[in-house]
């Protein structure tokens, strides 16, 4: 459904409505805050943590006018998205602290501009490419994805990216190239956390895809949301998106892409083998052994009026993906 | 400082915790998903007074502050009352007041289970906890709230079952809760060596 042909039109003459929604709440968000703040001499509840965020993401331009031209989704989810400031304001980045506030506020100096990527393994044309050289050719669309966290809460995203395919298929993979693996940036300058002797993750962060997983069409690599450049808290300048997988599959802030032989090692099925498994598929009836999956907070899930919805296998993308497990047993398989 | 004040002051003081979380409450100041916010922050307050309580008759045998007793009582009941908060919350906004999966759910997570007993007893501390029932109880009484130690443990183990990212929480309520059972356990060895 998504594989349809694309049309010519552009994502910034589409998408404005919602953007301009979402940017005015936001605005709106952080003018009241502002207001608060000069009221309360104490400042508990200034949070300029958004606004400077959103200065500091502003891009390179080339990255600015390649997002701009960006295709619009032209099925996308009737589901609402999940508002901007919640999307950048909660998030697991464990690089930049263990709290859900802290991606946000600790990643004001990350500096996504220049980056590299290596691109290595099973490839006939192996090499570290520069970001912007990865990207020429390369057409970018917006996708309104579900993004469903194996902590049992979602939202709706409106990325921008390109198919993970395309840029593969530039590299040319051999005949052994069987799975993918991506690496996190590893820099305890600009990654805080990655100090931490108490953490239980071995840095860098990995991630891998089984190589039709990764050549699926709905597998993307996204470089903005919301029509504009991917802020520092959510990936930047370059994360993964699967969708019908757990959330922390989607790795943030890649350098490395390899092809591999062998099944790669991914950080939390090394952490609690029993917990996360290699393929990590939204699965309501397979339990975290700590909580139950049938469930899902879709944010922002109030108080008084909890927005809890029923979990999708597959996250609701069934259709696109069931084939690839045929013969899984995915109780096994999780 | 008259007692009575002093009492007021630890009553109001006991309470910033909530007053915070509410001003968040109220100003929608506690992100896209509250529910968490709200279990996991109470649930931290839990154990911050559960160690306060702890630290009370250690306090007054180090720093010869005797007065600090007087105290314990209302801080033992802010951890209790605390405690209740965690489970009320959990209960209405994780569980949504959904008590078929309830059962279930406490059967498949130790970590839950386990703050059942953790719960039955604050609240039998809580309900002893008057002069009156003191006094009915005698002795027993000190030997029915030495049971707070097994609610530290328990406590203790509620925490270290959901490390998952990192163990600083695990390693911060362990040390302090294994200092303040410790140093209980030296002074009594050292006790009955001397006896």
């Amino acid at each position: 459904m998504l594989i349809k042909k694309p049309t010519d039109i552009l994502s910034s003459e589409i998408t404005p409505e919602a953007i301009y929604h979402a940017r005015r709440d936001f605005m709106r968000g952080a003018i009241a805050t502002g207001v608060i703040a000069s009221f309360s001499s104490s400042g508990v509840f200034a949070d300029p943590v958004n606004v400077a965020t959103d200065l500091a993401n502003a891009g390179p331009d080339w990255l600015s006018h390649l997002i701009a031209r960006a295709k619009a989704d032209q099925q996308k989810l009737s589901e609402p998205l999940t508002p901007y400031e919640h999307v950048t304001g909660h998030n697991n980045f464990y690089e930049f602290g263990y709290d859900k506030t802290d991606p946000a506020k600790n990643s004001q100096n990350f500096k996504p501009h220049p980056w590299q990527v290596d691109i290595t393994g099973e490839v006939a044309k192996p090499g570290k490419y520069n970001l912007e050289d990865l990207l020429k050719g390369i057409d970018l669309e917006e996708r309104v994805y579900r993004l469903r966290c194996v902590e049992a809460w979602s939202m709706v995203i409106p990325w921008i990216g390109f198919s993970l395919a395309s840029l593969l298929k530039k590299f040319e993979p051999t005949s052994k190239a069987k799975f993918v693996s991506f690496v996190t940036l590893k820099d305890s300058k600009q990654f805080p956390a990655q100090r931490s002797s108490l953490s239980t993750i071995d840095w860098p962060y990995r991630e891998g895809l089984r190589i039709d997983e990764a050549m699926n069409p709905l597998t993307i690599l996204a470089v903005g949301l919301y029509g504009k450049t991917l802020p520092n808290q959510n990936g930047a300048p370059l994360r993964l998106v699967v969708p019908w997988k757990y959330g922390f599959k989607s790795i943030k802030s890649i350098v490395k892409i390899e092809l591999t032989e062998q099944q790669p090692k991914t950080t939390w099925s090394q952490i609690a083998p029993n917990e996360y498994g290699f393929y990590a598929n939204v699965n309501p009836a397979v339990d975290h052994p700590r909580w139950s999956q049938a469930k899902e907070r879709r944010l922002p899930s109030g108080l008084f009026s909890p927005n809890i919805i029923p979990t999708q296998m597959f996250n609701g993308y069934g259709e696109q993906v069931a084939d690839l497990y045929k013969g899984l047993d995915l109780k096994k398989f999780y | 400082m008259p007692v009575i004040w002093r009492r007021a002051l630890v009553f109001i003081v006991s309470l910033f915790p909530l007053i915070y979380l509410l001003s968040k409450v109220f100003t929608s100041h506690l992100g896209a998903d509250p529910a968490k916010t709200i279990v996991l922050f109470t649930g931290t307050w839990t154990f911050y007074f559960l160690l306060i309580t702890l630290s009370i008759s250690p306090l007054k045998k180090l720093a010869k502050q005797s007065w600090l007793m007087l105290h314990r009582r209302m801080l033992g009941l802010f951890t209790l009352f605390y405690a209740g908060l965690h489970v009320v919350a959990y209960l209405i906004f994780i569980l949504g007041f959904d008590f078929s999966s309830f059962g279930s759910e406490l059967i498949k997570r130790p970590y839950i289970l386990l703050t059942i007993p953790a719960i039955l007893l604050l609240i039998a501390l809580g309900a002893t906890s008057t002069q009156s029932m003191m006094r009915r109880l005698g002795k027993n009484w000190v030997k029915l709230h030495k049971s707070i130690y097994i609610i530290a443990v328990l406590a203790w183990f509620h925490v270290l079952l959901q490390v998952r990212s990192s163990y600083a929480d695990a390693v911060l309520f362990g040390t302090l809760t294994a200092l303040l059972l410790g140093v209980r356990l030296f002074w009594f060895l050292k006790k009955r060596t001397k006896v």
